[in-house]
């Protein structure tokens, strides 16, 4: 069930790590149990929705986090924003460690620590105005305002590009990117320094997405925001991403700044998914060859051992199913965990072979 | 291929409640006020509430009542009595029934039934709504909370509810009425009786709506502004109490009605197996009792508190029934 041997070691830490670091996230896992029986219950398994993932967010970037539907996108952000307790790992945000820290000493921290919820049509409570919706911050962490809670969100609404006026309307009046300004303008009411958004876009018309996107971007530059963007695709990551952690399965495959992870994906499973990104533009098309991939995603309650792509890989030897590829940097700013990796300079996967062997990654069958 | 890749438009965004974009209006249509349009177009249900009303009024009005068309609920009228059969003399199917008496007299003493029957109305609702009242706040606490929080408290509370619901409460009232006489509680006579029905109808049946409440936190809590407030740093009642409970006004209100004419019929069933409110206090279930036994020489004095309570029970259904239709957009 747990896999200790599969720790980050050594110089495993996330490239730009530095002083600039604003959450630095290790070794996070969390493991949902599975029970059965009514009355005594009797844990049969976990799935492992996420399972040992590392990054570094820097102050003033966005990190874009994307992979498969149940991949871990979400529970990996729930985590950051301690809504859900990790099971395992280290979650470390302005160098404190709040893997574990309660609720009610959360609670001051909450305000720099935000979340933009998926679905628009959920995260706005059905039952309170907009203005209610908004205004919850400035009550609940006692923010001060200069004019009242009244002028501060109206003020609020302005600035996600929404009429003031609406401030008496309740949710259902508006369409879901309005709805979706109205979730963010309450997380801006925190004034918050990271923002974590779970598919910000993703249940909204396509001529929409763009416009909320370029609002996201506005206002990281106007209130200083660092943005954790998560995404099922990589066409909207792209946009808004300075770099970019591909994820598969509760595991970290890839992370890459955007340039280096659209030019050259080292890792197959980012390959796939890359070459199923439309590509506007037919010169750059011709190189690139669409690459499908075989099967469905495994269980998270039985994922494969070792590289848990293995089972989908048009690239993988017998290695792969038995010894785990670690996440290595093989290029400066460029880490993957695959043993033959794509696009790679010579040596990349002997190097992550290297560095699973060190680390004693081998899958002993059990 | 698995599509993880491709960009899905929602056709969320074209939802029907977009249109009401439309409305040139700043003030913002509550989904309440939109249930209140389709409710006022339910015309059985509108009829139920109408009559609701009405009922409500006239037990608020019964001294004024009665004093314009009726007699005291407590005065004997034996001079109308015949004292052989002892059933009233005059009016249709000795009825007695009159110009001055509309609802007819009572056998034996020839009590006004009209100021029974106004009275009776009192004690019905009131022992009713208090009841009801009760239930709905222990069951939509615990209710919440077990949904809420889940757990072994949720394990906790659902047991106790299978224990309730499985009550024998009618066995229950008849012995504790036995038992409570007199003086308890610091109440006693009328007062006493009341408090005691509330408390054996209300506390005893919190577990209906209990379990609605709690299956309905249950998939209100997955909602993602639970989360947002919790990622704002709000405690626990206040995601219940601000943010859950509005969401439950509308299964609370519905069977809050639906609630009533249960407990109508349950007070009136205590007051016929004499564990209610005590004579000379007219009460619906009271005048049946003494009607049974008597019934094939004078039917009327049975039939009119029977329809009294017919009448409101299904008033009351009616009307709640038209409320969940209007509040419960599944079913409309
Ligand atoms: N509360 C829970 N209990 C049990 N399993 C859960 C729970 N929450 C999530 N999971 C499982 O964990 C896995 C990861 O879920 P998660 O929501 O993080 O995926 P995701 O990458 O966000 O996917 P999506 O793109 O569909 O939002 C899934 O297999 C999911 O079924
Ligand atoms: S390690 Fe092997 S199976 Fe896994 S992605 Fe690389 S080549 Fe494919
Ligand atoms: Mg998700």
């Amino acid at each position: 069930m747990t896999t200790p041997d599969s720790e980050v070691v050594a110089d495993q830490r996330p490239a730009g790590d530095g002083d600039d670091a604003l959450l630095e996230v290790r070794g996070l896992r969390k493991h949902f149990p599975v029970t059965r029986g009514a009355i005594v219950k009797r844990q049969v398994g976990a799935v492992k929705a996420v399972d040992g993932v590392d990054f570094t967010v820097r102050m003033g970037e966005t990190l874009g986090l994307v992979g498969e539907s149940g991949c871990g996108k979400t529970t990996t952000g729930r985590m950051i924003t301690r809504l859900l307790e990790p099971s395992d790992g280290q979650i470390i945000f302005e160098g404190q460690d709040i893997t574990h820290v309660s609720q009610a000493k959360m609670r001051p921290l909450r305000r720099d620590l935000q979340m933009i919820f998926q679905d628009p049509y959920s995260s706005l409570n059905p039952r309170k105005t907009v203005g209610t919706i908004i205004g919850a911050p400035f009550r609940l962490q006692g923010i001060e305002t200069e004019h009242g809670v009244k002028r501060a969100v109206q003020d609020l609404l302005e600035v996600v590009g929404l009429n003031p006026e609406h401030y008496n309307r309740y949710p259902h009046e508006f369409s879901g990117g309005q709805r979706q300004r109205i979730g963010i303008a309450r997380t801006l009411a925190m004034r918050p320094k990271l923002i974590v958004a779970d598919e910000p876009v993703s249940a909204l018309d396509v001529s929409i997405q763009a416009q909320v996107v370029n609002l996201l971007e506005d206002l990281q530059e106007e209130f200083n925001l660092t943005y954790v963007v998560i995404a099922h695709d990589l066409s909207v990551v792209r946009h808004i991403a300075d770099r970019v952690g591909v994820m598969y399965l509760g595991k970290m495959v890839e992370l890459a700044d955007g340039e280096g992870l659209y030019n050259s994906p080292m890792h197959p499973y980012t390959v796939a998914l890359l070459s199923a990104v439309p590509i506007p533009d037919p010169a750059k098309r011709k190189g690139r060859e669409r690459v499908r991939l075989q099967g469905d995603v495994p269980s998270p309650l039985n994922p494969p051992p070792a590289c848990r792509f293995h089972t989908r890989c048009w690239k993988a030897q017998e290695i792969c199913g038995t010894v785990e590829p670690p996440l290595v940097e093989v290029i400066p700013g460029h880490r993957v965990a695959c043993h033959f990796p794509e696009n790679a300079p010579e040596g990349a996967g002997a190097k992550v072979t290297k560095a699973a062997e060190e680390a004693g990654l081998t899958e002993q069958s059990g | 291929m698995t599509a993880p890749i491709e960009v899905t438009g929602s056709e969320l965004e074209a939802r029907p409640d977009a249109v009401l974009d439309g409305v040139r209006k700043i003030e913002g249509r509550s989904l309440g006020q939109i249930a209140l349009m389709r409710l006022r177009r339910d015309k059985l249900a509108m009829t139920g509430g109408v009559v609701v009303i009405l009922l409500i009024l006239m037990a608020i009005l019964a001294p004024l009542l009665t004093a314009w068309f009726g007699h005291p609920p407590s005065q004997f009228h034996q001079d109308l009595i015949d004292p052989n059969l002892q059933r009233p003399l005059h009016g249709p199917w000795h009825s007695g029934v009159s110009a001055d008496f509309p609802l007819g007299i009572e056998p034996t003493n020839g009590r006004d039934i009209f100021s029974r029957i106004v009275y009776g109305a009192r004690i019905s609702l009131l022992i009713a709504f208090l009841a009801t009242l009760l239930s709905v706040v222990i069951g939509t606490v615990l209710g919440m909370v077990a949904g809420y929080f889940g757990g072994w408290v949720d394990t906790l509370i659902a047991r106790a509810m299978d224990v309730f619901l499985a009550f024998p409460i009618l066995l229950f009232a008849i012995a504790l009425g036995g038992v409570v006489q007199g003086k308890a509680f610091g109440l006693s006579g009328n007062g006493l009786r009341i408090g005691l029905l509330v408390f054996i109808i209300g506390f005893f049946n919190w577990a209906y709506i209990g379990r609605i409440i709690r299956g309905q936190t249950l998939s209100l809590r997955e909602r993602e502004f639970v989360d947002a407030a919790r990622a704002m740093g709000a405690r626990a009642p206040y995601i219940l109490f601000r943010e859950l409970l509005p969401n439950l006004l509308a299964p609370i209100l519905v069977y809050s009605t639906l609630l009533i004419p249960t407990n109508i019929l349950f007070e009136a069933a205590l007051s016929y197996l004499g564990v209610g409110v005590s004579e000379p206090t007219p009460t619906w279930g009271g005048m049946l009792s003494q009607a049974v036994p008597i019934y094939s020489l004078d039917p009327w004095f049975m039939i009119v508190p029977g329809v009294a309570i017919f009448v409101t029970v299904l008033a009351f259904n009616l009307f709640g029934d038209g409320l969940r239709d209007a509040l419960d957009p599944r079913t409309r």
